[in-house]
């Protein structure tokens, strides 16, 4: 039996060493899993923590692949302090990137100047009205936002897919569902490095994501809105005594969090992709669920733990293509990973022992 | 001094065993897949292709793959991860990869890419295809003269090109030996999920249909119709181990003699990205007659039927356009008048209806 | 042919009424699973392994309710034991399950098995429309709907029930009356991916009689809007199982029929179901809350 006291505050040697122990651990296990398996576990290990960013491209890579997930966290981390459950970012990252689509599609003649602050604008309108749905069902009529969120990932997807395979459908695409490509104007470049040039796909909303998360931070922990935030989240009832509106903090961390989605839909295809396509997100929106936990609410452990994540998915290829590892093994590795770290927060927050209640028994049979 | 003579030493005897490497080093060849080998349909298809390159060549070449990359970023990352790791030719298996492989060609000049079932090239990017309707005209000859009700069901997965000429080249082989049969599309909206396609072919049959036909990759269909005691057609590979009773035949996807062609020239230095016409994707699309499509065994179907399908499939390989008049589309307009007959770009270009014979209309 | 449709859904409602009610009673005792997908695969693998390799479908019914139970174990012994956050919890419980069922399954794709018989009741079964529609359906339909009512019955009828309840709506009170608020969730959530475990194991076994990585395509997201659309109520689980299988039969036979609607728009219409019953529960908040449990989601450790 495990048992839990809290702790009062959590000692700064801890914050910093449970992930290096979650780790530490993860290794551990997963050398046993692919030694099982017949890899040598040691070139597993360095195939999906050390090849994947063994190059300057690749370390530019690293932080392309976590880029959404670190400006989906950012907005969640607000929704999921006040206790308001959104887990329907990945359909508020469609509906962004439709919207920000659509102003591409729709005006492709625009100047750079306006098209980008239009498609920004737009892309987290979209994410915005989407995680309104919740927020208003849920404020009107004290409706499960888990679920509605959940349903409407759903409903999106299949409305992406619906308007490339029908109305934005490229008509020079013989038929493919694939929207026209994006005008030069509509798409985000490369970040040129002095004395680098380009470094694998690092595009400006990569800065971007690093500054949104700083953002997040800094409205967090300094601003009244970021208190009303926390407020609502750990004493509902002393932030109604103090005049907090519940109802219009939850319409706003939805509203933040799904912006922040909209907004990382909308970056994610006009930098990678280019042009409208029945799949844009291959599940960014929960992983960064898992993000916002891992860098335990804090928006700038977010870039960290973003970076971690997206590290795992990229070893999950190089194990691939260096050792044949099937896809399915990166899966359960990545899983052992999330349930450690998630554990080592555990052990930041409480005193954890381990002893055998004998007053317990009773209750067994009652149950 | 000494350590000097020794490291020298060192670098020679390295060297050596560097050159003496790349006379024996073997080719790499990459392969990107969609999903995992093992979904009995498109990639297992290509991973059979692959293993045949391996048997082929020996140890002239070392092949890579990489499965379930998704079509989007991460597909430009693994292509160009590929290139990096030195391989000379890489297959990018599945539509949505052809920007990210145009994108990752123009990095990576000297590296040849092959894509398949896309439309956009460059000079060392070349598309491929296989004329996978033509199976599914023999099918539509089968499933005509097999069914009772006059009802064949199929099941869909997207509306692209590929799938409405697999619908519409199927509708008049049926046709042309069944005048009164109809078939319906569902759209399963997936290339892959079990369970749904098992739903919609019992709901085929619960509307009557006797026989099915399936776009989409599990064997779930086939299964489904084993149990149900009506008939079916396979997809992509030889499903037979799923159905033994049920299955007629099976239209084989076989990028075996494709993909070692292709290996072959790079080898030899000849290969080029081909002259393929403009108005139709793929430098390169065959079908039946060059073995690029093969067709199972027919089974399970009386003599005749049988002898009709290898007359039909004969037809096919010895030049026959299915798609020649004269046809109408399903609201009856008159699409091609006796004598007329469409060209390869047609079918990409003009195909956005049913023909006579299919219910419905294309969704989108 | 109306009979076989409805046949159709019930077939398509079983694995949604094995994980949904597993889940609910997992949610009544205030444990948010969302690891359903995950804990669905292993019991699909488990059970098709099982009856591949021994030929024998009741003990691999068996299994695949064990390797569903041991799965919901793993996130028993994280989300209670470690008292970690249950929503991250279960996602990762969702890709270390989908990874590990690919994982154990890789050698068996390929392989089909016969799927379970089916049981005629006799005389019953006889009866026309009805007869055929319920009374001669495979043995794991007719597990899962005595399952339901067990279920039922347990969390209305027992003091086992009343105390599960008690932990959900407040663990506090329950923990100062004495009861051990982790062994109760640690049983439902046992109990929860138990029943997961059983609705994968119908997939394989019945469905598609072969294992597919990945082969449940999110019946088990579906599952956990079940149990809302239940307003956490085990009847209207079966109800709504039904209607979100039929649902699922009518977009398929509508067009099959030549309807006309883009199919995207047929196959949102579940989803956009279950919100508008969402909604409309959650207006009644006699209907809705009276069986919501307070603690859903909530960690709870004793030494506070």
């Amino acid at each position: 039996m495990i048992t839990l006291s809290q702790r009062k505050t959590i000692p700064l040697r801890l914050t910093l060493l449970t992930p290096v122990v979650a780790i530490a651990l993860t290794l551990v296990i997963g050398a046993v899993i692919f030694a099982t398996l017949g890899y040598h576990p040691g070139e597993a290990l360095y195939q999906f923590f050390v090849a994947p960013i063994s190059r300057p491209d690749q370390v530019a890579d690293l932080f392309v692949k976590a880029c959404p997930l670190i400006i989906i966290a950012s907005g969640l981390v607000f929704a999921y302090r006040a206790n308001v459950w959104n887990i329907g970012a990945e359909g508020q990252m469609i509906l962004g990137a439709m919207f920000g689509g659509w102003v591409a599609l729709t005006f492709p003649d625009l100047s750079g100047w306006v098209m980008m602050p239009a498609m920004i604008a737009m892309g987290m309108l979209g994410g915005f009205l989407w995680a309104m749905i919740p927020a208003i069902l849920k404020t009107r009529f004290n409706t499960n936002e888990i679920l509605v969120s959940l349903m409407l990932t759903y409903v999106a997807a299949l409305l992406i897919d619906w308007t490339v395979r029908g109305p934005w459908r490229d008509p020079m695409s013989f038929g493919f569902p694939l929207s026209p490509m994006y005008a030069d104007a509509a798409l985000i470049t490369r970040v040129y490095l002095p004395g680098f040039g380009h470094l694998g796909g690092l595009h400006w909303g990569v800065i971007g994501a690093l500054v949104i998360a700083v953002a997040a931070w800094f409205v967090l922990a300094r601003t009244l809105t970021g208190f009303q935030v926390k407020v609502m989240g750990d004493a509902p009832r002393a932030g109604r005594f103090a005049g907090f509106n519940p109802s219009l903090v939850t319409i706003m961390v939805l509203g933040i969090s799904g912006a922040a989605a909209g907004l990382a839909g909308m970056v994610e295809v006009s930098a990678n992709m280019g042009q409208l396509q029945p799949e844009i997100s291959f599940g960014y929106g929960f992983t960064a669920i898992i993000v916002a936990f891992l860098a335990r609410l804090n928006p700038l452990a977010v870039i960290g733990a973003g970076l971690i994540v997206a590290l795992a998915e990229l070893g999950g290829d190089s194990a691939q293509i260096a050792l044949g590892m099937p896809k399915v093994v990166t899966g359960v590795f990545k899983g052992i990973l999330l349930f450690m770290l998630l554990a080592g927060e555990t052990f930041n927050r409480f005193h954890v022992r381990l002893k055998m209640p004998v007053t317990a028994v009773r209750e067994v049979s009652d149950a | 001094m000494k350590h000097l003579l020794k490291a020298a030493a060192a670098g020679l005897v390295g060297v050596v065993a560097m050159a003496g490497a790349a006379i024996a080093d073997p080719v790499k060849i990459g392969f990107v897949y969609l999903t995992n080998p093992g979904d009995h349909g498109w990639t297992y298809a290509h991973e059979v292709g692959r293993l045949d390159v391996e048997k082929h060549f020996g140890s002239k070449v070392e092949t890579t793959y990489v499965e379930n990359v998704p079509e989007g970023p991460d597909s430009t990352r693994v292509i160009r991860e590929l290139a990096r790791q030195g391989n000379k030719m890489i297959f990018t298996t599945s539509f949505g990869y052809m920007d990210p492989t145009l994108k990752v060609a123009k990095e990576f000049p000297d590296v040849k890419f092959v894509h398949l079932t896309g439309y956009k090239r460059s000079g060392n990017m070349s598309t491929g295809n296989i004329r996978f309707y033509e199976g599914r005209y023999v099918q539509g000859v089968v499933a005509g003269m097999m069914t009772k009700s006059n009802k064949v069901g199929y099941l869909a997965s997207f509306p692209i090109p590929e799938v409405i000429q697999g619908i519409n080249a199927f509708a008049l082989g049926m046709r042309s030996v069944n005048p009164d049969a109809t078939v319906s599309v569902i759209w399963v909206n997936s290339w892959y999920d079990p369970v749904k396609e098992s739903d919609a072919a019992k709901v085929h049959i619960a509307e009557g249909a006797d026989i099915l036909a399936q776009h989409t990759d599990s064997p779930a269909m086939l299964q489904t119709a084993e149990k149900a005691g009506v008939y079916g057609f396979g997809q992509s590979s030889d499903m037979k181990a799923f159905a033994p009773k049920a299955q007629l035949f099976s239209s084989v996807n076989n990028w075996s003699p494709y993909y070692i062609a292709q290996i072959e020239a790079m080898l030899d230095g000849s290969w080029t990205t081909g002259e393929g016409p403009d108005h139709w994707p793929g430098n390169t699309w065959l079908g039946l007659s060059d073995d690029y499509l093969v067709l199972t065994p027919f089974e399970n179907m009386p003599a005749n039927v049988a002898a009709a399908a290898k007359a039909a499939a004969d037809k096919v390989s010895g030049g026959y356009n299915i798609f020649s008049g004269p046809f109408k589309d399903n609201a009856g307009n008159v699409i091609l008048s006796d004598g007329e007959s469409y060209h390869d770009g047609n079918l990409w270009n003009d195909m956005n209806y049913y023909v006579e014979g299919v219910i419905g209309k294309i969704p989108g | 042919m109306l009979e076989q449709l409805l046949l159709t859904v019930l077939m398509t409602s079983v694995p949604l009424i094995f994980a949904a009610t597993g889940e609910l009673v997992a949610e009544r005792s205030g444990v948010l699973n969302l690891g359903v997908e995950g804990m669905m695969l292993m019991g699909a693998v488990g059970a098709f392994a099982t009856a591949f390799g021994t030929g024998n479908l009741w003990l691999a019914i068996i299994v695949g309710g064990l390797a569903g139970a041991l799965t919901g174990g793993v996130f028993a012994l994280f989300a209670l034991g470690f008292a970690t956050n249950q929503v991250a919890t279960g996602l990762a419980l969702t890709i270390f399950g989908t990874g590990l069922s690919g994982l154990v399954g890789a050698p068996l794709v390929g392989h089909a098995i016969d799927g379970l018989p089916q049981i005629t009741i006799p005389v019953l079964s006889n009866l026309p429309f009805v007869g055929a529609l319920l009374f001669s359906l495979d043995p794991m339909a007719y597990l899962a709907v005595a399952l339901l009512a067990g279920v039922a019955w347990f969390l209305k009828r027992t003091r086992g029930g009343l105390v599960l309840r008690a932990v959900g709506d407040n663990h506090d009170s329950a923990h100062a009356l004495g009861y051990s608020v982790l062994r109760v969730r640690l049983l439902a959530v046992l109990f929860g991916g138990m029943m997961a475990g059983l609705g994968g194991a119908y997939l394989p076994l019945m469905l598609t009689p072969h294992w597919a990585e990945g082969m449940t395509a999110g019946r088990g997201w579906i599952a956990l809007a079940l149990v809302v659309f239940a307003s956490w109520l085990p009847w209207r689980v079966l109800v709504g199982a039904l209607i979100f299988g039929g649902i699922t039969i009518m977009q398929l036979a509508g067009q099959a029929r030549g309807w006309t609607v883009p199919s995207q728009f047929l196959s949102m219409l579940p989803y956009l179901a279950t919100i508008a019953v969402l909604v409309v529960i959650s207006r009644n908040r006699e209907f809705s809350l009276a069986n919501f449990p307070s603690c859903l989601g909530r960690v709870f450790h004793a030494g506070k």
